[in-house]
């Protein structure tokens, strides 16, 4: 690491970064002149787990130092926060019974969390987690971190997306871009030194599974459908282990722990790291004890593949669907990636080798691959790699609420974005001045079916007749995948004003009042540390006074001179325990320089009595 | 949240942009075809047409503009949109030929289809009783649902290859635009509309059959 002098904090040097914000592990990576590279952050810090804690003392912390928070008090460590984003309470009721989330008292169009007594929005956990990976990536680079990429499972909605830029804006991130995750890991992948040919990404995280079928043409990465479940992934797999563990537990000892956070936390790692060490071994032993007492349960690989058949299922039902909507047969793709920490499993990759009819590629690490083609991605936005180009789709569809409650379709599902639908809304009513249109994502036929997403109010329309009225909307859906909306007045040829209330989610104004706080919270800190470090150096100058009263030169010292010191002596303590930083360095200064004679007697105390060579 | 780009209309700054895409994206009703550099044709080389696709999208994606002036940016936002709306609707010949068609003064919308066309009486008919003897559980009626849906899929393919007859003719005749070939060439048009309208109601016809046919065997 370079020194702090040598860093450049110049702008133009700034660094711009990929970001995979997973939901059980996240990472920075970069474009280093080779190619994309994962930052490692102090200690070598290469994956920071998505585990946030607020500790006692008032401060957030994130990884490793959270995940050891959450086995001793619960209930100030959340993990899989990224299942939250973008959902309201009522979304998350089935959630309840298996993570440990505890929901504060008053919720409105965003969930609000209790941890360790204060109230927080997923968007600011996840803040957390991308400020830590912010500070690593500086502190990799030696350079300001303040532009990045970040990843989004490519099922995400418009809330679910909206969630993850407003995280990154708390962070303190300008958000270039929200990337999908399957697509980034097939630009990771090098695919393309194959010119042509149909690729399909399947990605099983921790929380969500994605599939993506892409055709590649000369570097063109163009996504021809895509399909998921952004609350299907390697936790699913835990929760059905865990259950049969407190099932056995509420057997063998009689007691139902199933209410202790603090026990289940620690069964849930037990059976986790069983889960992994099946992926290698033909047979593994959840084992665990509380109390003085033990637990041990055999596990072998067809009993958990058999438990886990249904979930496996569940991805191939949206694979054949990709499919379908790629208008493709399996054996017209001709390679498959395999991506996220569950594709380990073997039945997974079984599954997935027998759907598709080829064997997938593994090569890359499957934690690592979508921060690298996020990396590579912020390389094409700053224009550092210039041949490749994404051309991905929107996963769901876009509709209106029309009569009887049922969704007109404006932008189907699997359109390349950036895409785009008008729509021209006249009044019902003689004068009417507002028309609200209702916005929905989502399959289904019917309003109630679907993902409310937002509802857009066309305020201040010229009071006419009934029906006179035009106003065309426009619905264009960005190369993030989220929704603008614009409306025009067709006879004025005017700009129409529209008012958006998002059904979920933060408004602008409490990303503004977030980004406020956690940059006052910023400055807090730093001016904490500040008075910390004063006080630290006038307790060395403190303690170094102490000594040298012991020592003959005081005694030798003039009359005034002894005054002197006493009297700066005194006003530094009385400064010392106020927080004005300056004057408790002002003080030190001043007590220094009365100390000087004294000082100076002390070298000459110590230099005669070497020449004695007695000890002082 | 939601952000807001200005809906039509100039873009104030922006001037490096290509002008003959930024006349498209500020025009009222863009033309798709010179988007790609095309004359009006209903038959269209779609190797080509993808050709341009991949061309034009390295030119104007926003990726390539992400540090550009806000001008530029979303110049580039709104002529991506447009240009994959565009390759959506050409690379589909029917959307294609819809899109022709209102673009002469047609009217193409869905509702047109809910008419039974007149030679389609009888079998509409036939298939109404097919449904409904499957619903009452009679599953002798599968193969009449059978029989009625080989029958559309053919119907369909002998629409699609009148169609693509019919597409190749207006071509040439639209070419010659003055005095009579004007009027033979919309008279083909009428008669495009027709079959259109005809193929997306036996395309509704087969979607049913298909649906009760997959459906759980009552
Ligand atoms: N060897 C393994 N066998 C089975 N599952 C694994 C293995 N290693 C990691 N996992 C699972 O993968 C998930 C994390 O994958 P990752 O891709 O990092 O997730 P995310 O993208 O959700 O953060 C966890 O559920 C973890 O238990
Ligand atoms: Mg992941």
């Amino acid at each position: 690491m370079a020194n702090l002098l040598q860093i450049d904090f110049g702008s133009d040097q700034d660094a711009v970064v990929g970001i995979d914000l997973g939901t059980t592990n996240s990472l920075v990576a970069w474009m280093d002149l080779t190619g994309p590279e994962i930052l490692e952050g102090p200690g070598d810090e290469r994956i920071v787990q998505s585990v946030v804690a607020y500790t006692e003392a008032g401060e957030f912390v994130v990884g490793e130092a959270a995940r050891e928070i959450l086995l001793e008090q619960p209930e100030r460590a959340v993990y899989s926060v990224k299942r939250l984003m973008g959902q309201s309470a009522e979304d998350i009721q089935g959630e309840l019974r298996l993570f440990p989330f505890h929901l504060a008292a008053d919720q409105d169009a965003v969930l609000r969390l209790r941890l360790g007594g204060k109230t927080v929005t997923p968007p600011e956990i996840s803040a957390e987690v991308l400020k830590r990976l912010k500070a690593n990536a500086e502190y990799a680079t030696g350079k300001a971190v303040k532009q990045a990429v970040i990843t989004v499972p490519a099922y995400f909605n418009d809330a679910q997306r909206q969630a993850t830029r407003d995280a990154g804006r708390i962070a303190g991130l300008d958000v270039l871009r929200l990337v999908n995750e399957p697509t980034a890991a097939s630009l990771a992948y090098g695919l393309d030194k194959r010119k042509e040919g149909v690729i399909a990404v399947y990605d099983l995280g921790g929380g969500t599974f994605d599939i993506s079928i892409l055709r590649l043409h000369n570097g063109i990465f163009e996504v021809l459908a895509t399909n998921g479940d952004t609350h299907l992934g390697g936790d699913d797999v835990d929760n059905l282990l865990l259950a049969i563990a407190l099932e056995d537990l509420a057997t063998e000892w009689g007691e139902d722990v199933a209410a202790n956070h603090q026990i289940v936390q620690r069964l849930r790692r037990a059976v986790i790291r069983a889960k992994e060490e099946l992926s290698f071994a033909p047979g593994v032993a959840i084992q665990f004890s509380h109390a003085g007492r033990s637990y041990e349960r055999a596990l072998t690989r067809e009993q958990f593949d058999s438990l886990i058949a249904d979930f496996v299922e569940k991805t191939l039902v949206s694979c054949r669907q990709c499919l379908k909507d790629a208008s493709l047969d399996p054996g017209e793709i001709d390679e498959v990636v395999m991506v996220g920490g569950s594709t380990r499993i073997p039945l997974v990759r079984l599954a997935v080798e027998r759907l598709f009819r080829a064997k997938p590629h593994t090569e890359l690490n499957p934690d690592e691959v979508v921060a690298l083609g996020a990396a590579v991605q912020a390389g094409i936005l700053t224009g550092s790699v210039e041949d490749k180009l994404l051309l991905d789709v929107t996963p769901l569809s876009l509709g209106i609420e029309v009569m009887g409650g049922v969704v007109a379709k404006l932008i189907h599902r699997n359109t390349t974005i950036p895409a785009s639908a008008s729509e021209t809304f006249t009044t019902a009513v003689d004068g009417q001045q507002n028309v609200l249109i209702h916005v929905v994502q989502g399959e289904r036929e019917l309003v109630k079916d679907c993902r409310s997403l937002a509802r857009f109010d066309l305020k201040h329309i010229d009071p006419l007749p009934a029906g006179l009225a035009k106003i065309e909307v426009r619905f264009l859906i960005d190369a993030n995948g989220i929704l603008n909306v614009t409306a025009r007045d067709v006879r004025t040829g005017k700009e129409q004003s529209v008012e958006v209330k998002p059904s979920y989610g933060l408004t602008d104004a409490q990303v503004e009042a977030m980004i406020e706080e956690s940059f006052e919270k910023a400055e807090a800190d730093l001016h904490e540390r500040q008075v910390r470090e004063a006080r630290v150096e006038a307790d060395s100058i403190l303690l170094a006074l102490e000594k040298a009263k012991g020592n003959q030169a005081w005694d030798a010292l003039a009359e005034d001179d002894r005054e002197r010191i006493e009297r700066k002596h005194n006003e530094l303590l009385t400064v010392y325990h106020s927080d004005n930083y300056d004057l408790i360095r002002t003080k030190i200064g001043e007590l220094n320089d009365s100390t000087m004679a004294l000082a100076e007697n002390m070298m000459n105390t110590a230099v005669n009595s070497a020449l004695k060579g007695t000890k002082i | 949240m939601h952000q807001t780009i200005s809906h039509n209309g100039r873009v104030r700054d922006g001037e490096g942009f290509p002008a003959e895409i930024r006349a498209q994206v500020e025009s009222v009703s863009p033309d798709f075809y010179a988007l790609f550099g095309y004359a009006e044709t209903l038959g269209i080389d779609l190797d080509d047409l993808q050709k341009i696709f991949y061309e034009r999208s390295r030119q104007l994606h926003p990726d390539r503009f992400a540090r550009a002036s806000a001008g530029e940016r979303e110049l580039s936002l709104r002529a991506s949109s447009l240009l994959n709306d565009a390759y959506r609707t050409l690379r589909d010949p029917l959307k294609r030929a819809e899109y022709v068609l209102s673009r002469h003064g047609f009217d193409v919308g869905q509702q047109r289809s809910n008419n039974v066309p007149p030679e389609l009486l009888e079998e509409v008919f036939e298939l109404n009783m097919a449904l409904e003897e499957l619903r009452s559980g009679d599953e002798d009626a599968r193969d009449s649902l059978e029989a009625a849906r080989a029958n559309f899929l053919a119907m369909r393919d002998e629409i699609d290859c009148g169609l693509s007859g019919a597409f190749a003719r207006w071509d040439v005749a639209s070419r010659n635009r003055a005095g009579e070939g004007a009027s033979a060439a919309r008279a083909m048009l009428a008669e495009i509309r027709g079959s259109l309208n005809r193929r997306r109601y036996i395309q509704n016809l087969l979607r049913d059959v298909e649906a009760a046919l997959a459906g759980p065997a009552a």
